[in-house]
């Protein structure tokens, strides 16, 4: 078999943490090639490596056989190496062509000469099968149809070798079938493929073969084809996985929370993204809110958090109402919040492990003494957490969080919000970007609230973990409440039909 | 030795002093540009500086640091809660001109106290004056760095005009001396004699103990911080943005009022002058803020090196250097000064590597 890209023995550390261990990764021609591990396992370095990001202590990469050194992105894409990111990199104001030529363009005389980059673009989309409009607007356009922009960027600049770092995190289910079939396509169209990921489901859709990684080093590098779901997971994770949830039988205790009438004004148009919403939370429970994103999910979340005024409506907890009451109130009140976005909301990046896990508890008698913070209660708080909840990273409690990985980000917050001992939990997405380990270990926790006959409210986008996780259903879609569903018996056919707001039932 | 290499303290000191030594290189080159002659002599007499003139240099020189480390507390400390305090100048003036006015009006309070009620009400003014860029920003997001510029030359409008109206001196055009409200030397004069020290410069030190204190230690600097690190986070937390916003920019125009304060009332012939300039001890804050790498204790030494070299600047004039140069090459270091962050990084990278080699 022949190699276009040999990465050998590819040794990288960070302070505290070797981030790539003596790794070795050879991708055939015209395969997909799926780079499988945790967060923190390693990948993103391993490709930042490759993409001349990082330089690597040890090792060396050969492309096409021949030994090169990649110091810088521009070095990459010298030997046709292209990389579509999770956060894509495109203008938003310019147009698909605009973007895929920036950098690139023809020019005569000082002027732009655009018709054979329409031509060449056209006839890209075509081939591939993009069905790319060259003039639409990238911020007019769907997420899907960005990510194929950037696909578009790397075939226009004729790159041999396409890197797909966690591609799917942003797509709906359809669009993810559909990026699989382009995927596909590439490499019947000789181009290789690196796909990282930690879904198993679309390892097993697409990739060839697959390289795991654990812990910064190399596990080993398998035919997909042979290998189960069930191994390739204990080869990521180090020991046996359990897809299924095990749950005791639901003890629906009291109302916790009570929304009657809800309803937020949106701040950029005159509809309403949380429209007269109304449902109730019971101790033992976990109460799912599906829904497909921007459907007011979000300003749900924060409008029972605090973060948000409420235009009418009243938000009743244990039979108070603290619709109009501070954050501070609420949470000391034994209301926990994992949000959405654990960076801009979860945690102070540029404060470590410790302080992030005070972070809502700071000022309570056993970490401060008249105002002085007490440092020595803090770090042991932070140690026991740290035990408690295995938050893994390079410097313990000492650890700036900006460098730990998502998964143990994560944890982190998780810690910190179960810790409070709520007597209702609001996780919003709480797996997003996760891997079977860490999506495993959370969901334990939800249930595990649950079962010590605490509320959980959960947000989430994913329809597996919906139906597995929850004891009941409501969809929302347009800021409304539109259905309502037992997990046992709905089926994701009916809720999807829910999400997309072709059916609807009145809810009690 | 490994693990103190790897110490961050160690790291700021490290890269603050390799900035400084290529900052007197550059400065050096344009003593030669401009005189080639005497370069060398120019040169020494900056190295030697504000000590060239033994305990009573000294003493000039933690007289004329005095306020830039107050303004370059008040910078500093408004950085490490997120904020860009670019207004010291005005507040400086405010806390200037309140001084003043109280030490030539309010001549009723007995003056072993005056001086004390006169620094109190400088920093009051200069708080105020910083809390209403403070008030914008926190309740209508308007972006502190103008609206503090602005502030800047308002403060020294309005200032110009009250020290006409209340306090002018007009034979000599500037304020009234208030010589009932002069700080006392409180020994200051034994240690260094003849300097026009004060115990102003204690006021600094202890202005910068107590930042110190508030900002690693206490559970109020642990709010202020994380709303300048992240202020959603900070918000999710349950933590009140707005007010720490404000207070922020509230408690670091205290301190560059309370400079204005220490500088007018030394009783060391320093008038304002009713021009249009704006107060250099503001933006000379900034300057010693970055060199101090907003660290307070930092800022303490910042002060002192940058009113060092600018003493030393004075003793050059000897060399016939025009003023103009002499500025242009302490504006140089200064300016390399404040690379001690870049200088920081690399540092760390150079340890790591001969570490691995090791």
């Amino acid at each position: 078999m022949e190699y276009i890209i040999e990465m050998l023995n590819i040794t990288k550390e960070f302070p505290g943490i070797i981030a790539n261990d003596n790794i070795t990764l050879q991708v055939c021609k015209g395969e997909i090639h799926a780079l499988l591990g945790e967060n923190g396992a390693g990948k993103s370095t391993l490709m930042s490596v490759l993409f001349g990001l990082y330089k690597a202590d040890k090792g060396i990469i050969k492309v096409n056989g021949k030994e090169v050194r990649i110091h810088n992105p521009n070095d990459a894409r010298t030997y046709r190496i292209g990389m579509v990111h999770q956060h894509f990199k495109l203008v938003q104001n310019f147009t698909v062509l605009e973007n895929v030529v920036l950098g690139v363009e023809t020019v005569k005389n000082g002027v732009l000469q655009m018709k054979d980059a329409r031509e060449k673009v056209k006839s890209l989309s075509k081939k591939y099968s993009l069905y790319i409009n060259p003039d639409d607007i990238v911020s007019e356009i769907s997420v899907g149809m960005q990510q194929r922009v950037e696909i578009l960027k790397m075939l226009y600049r004729e790159n041999e070798i396409l890197i797909f770092d966690e591609p799917t995190a942003v797509l709906t289910p359809q669009e993810i079938d559909e990026l699989m079939k382009i995927m596909k396509n590439l490499a019947s169209e000789g181009k290789s493929i690196i796909f990282i990921t930690h879904k198993l489901v679309e390892i097993k859709a697409v990739a060839d073969r697959v390289t795991v990684l654990r812990k910064g080093k190399l596990i080993d590098t398998v035919d997909v084809a042979k290998t189960s779901m069930e191994e390739m997971s204990e080869m990521m994770v180090g020991r046996k996985v359990i897809f299924e949830i095990v749950k005791k039988e639901i003890q629906q205790g009291e109302v916790i929370l009570e929304v009657r009438n809800l309803t937020v004004h949106s701040k950029h148009h005159h509809k309403n993204v949380v429209n007269n919403v109304s449902f109730k939370v019971h101790r033992g429970e976990i109460l799912c809110v599906a829904g497909i994103e921007g459907n007011g999910q979000t300003d749900l979340v924060y409008a029972l958090s605090g973060l948000i005024k409420v235009d009418s409506g009243t938000i009743l907890y244990k039979g108070k109402d603290i619709t109009h009451t501070t954050i501070r109130t609420r949470s000391a009140g034994g209301l926990s919040h994992i949000p959405e976005d654990r960076h801009k909301y979860g945690l102070v990046l540029d404060y470590n492990l410790a302080e992030n896990l005070v972070l809502q508890t700071y000022f309570k008698p056993e970490f401060q003494t008249g105002g002085f913070l007490n440092f020595n209660n803090i770090y042991k708080h932070a140690e026991q957490l740290i035990k408690q909840f295995d938050i893994r990273s390079g410097e313990g409690v000492y650890s700036p969080t900006r460098s730990m990985s998502g998964g143990n980000q994560q944890k982190a917050i998780v810690a910190r919000e179960v810790d409070k001992d709520p007597d209702l939990l609001i996780a919003v997405q709480p797996t997003r970007g996760l891997d079977v380990g860490a999506i495993e270990y959370i969901h334990k926790k939800l249930v595990e609230q649950r079962d010590s006959n605490k509320a959980v409210l959960m947000i989430s986008l994913e329809l597996s973990e919906v139906m597995n996780v929850s004891d009941r259903i409501l969809v929302m879609y347009e800021g409304e409440i539109v259905g309502q569903a037992d997990p046992k018996s709905v089926t994701q056919q009916e809720l999807g039909l829910f999400m997309s707001g072709s059916k609807r039932e009145v809810v009690a | 030795m490994k693990k103190l290499l790897k110490h961050k303290t160690f790291l700021g000191i490290a890269a603050s002093v390799i900035s400084i030594l290529i900052g007197f290189a550059f400065g050096f080159l344009v003593l030669l540009a401009s005189n080639p002659a005497n370069a060398v002599g120019g040169f020494m007499t900056i190295l030697s500086g504000g000590f060239s003139d033994g305990m009573k240099g000294t003493g000039n020189v933690l007289y004329f640091a005095t306020p830039i480390i107050l303004t370059g507390l008040s910078v500093g400390f408004a950085f490490r809660t997120g904020l860009f305090n670019i207004g010291a100048a005005g507040q400086f003036i405010i806390g200037a001109f309140t001084a003043i006015y109280i030490g030539v009006k309010w001549t009723f309070i007995p003056p072993s106290i005056l001086w004390i009620v006169a620094l109190v009400g400088a920093a009051i003014a200069g708080g105020l004056w910083a809390m209403v860029p403070g008030l914008l920003k926190a309740f209508r997001n308007v972006n502190e760095v103008i609206a503090s510029i602005m502030m800047n030359y308002i403060g020294m409008y309005l200032v110009n005009f009250m020290v006409v109206q209340t306090i002018f001196d007009s034979a000599k055009n500037q304020s009234i001396t208030p010589y009932a409200a002069t700080i006392p030397k409180l020994g200051m004069d034994l240690i260094f004699p003849d300097s026009s020290i004060n115990f102003g410069f204690v006021i600094a030190l202890i202005a910068a103990f107590v930042i110190y204190i508030v900002l690693q230690k206490t559970t109020f600097g642990f709010e202020l911080k994380a709303c300048g690190f992240n202020r959603h986070a900070s918000e999710y937390a349950g933590m009140n943005s707005k007010r720490n916003i404000w207070m922020s920019m509230l408690i670091a125009g205290c301190l560059a009022g309370l400079g204005g304060g220490l500088l007018y009332l030394a009783g060391s012939g320093k008038h304002i002058q009713v021009v249009d300039i704006l107060a250099q001890e503001g933006f000379n804050g900034i300057s010693v803020a970055l060199l101090g790498l907003s660290n307070p204790i930092g800022i303490i030494f910042a002060g002192i090196f940058i009113a060092y070299i600018t003493m030393g600047g004075f003793y050059m004039q000897i060399f016939r250097y025009v003023p103009e140069v002499i500025n242009i090459m302490i504006a140089v270091i200064i300016y390399l000064s404040a690379f001690s962050l870049f200088f920081k990084e690399k540092i760390a990278d150079i340890i790591k590597r001969i570490g691995v080699k090791a």
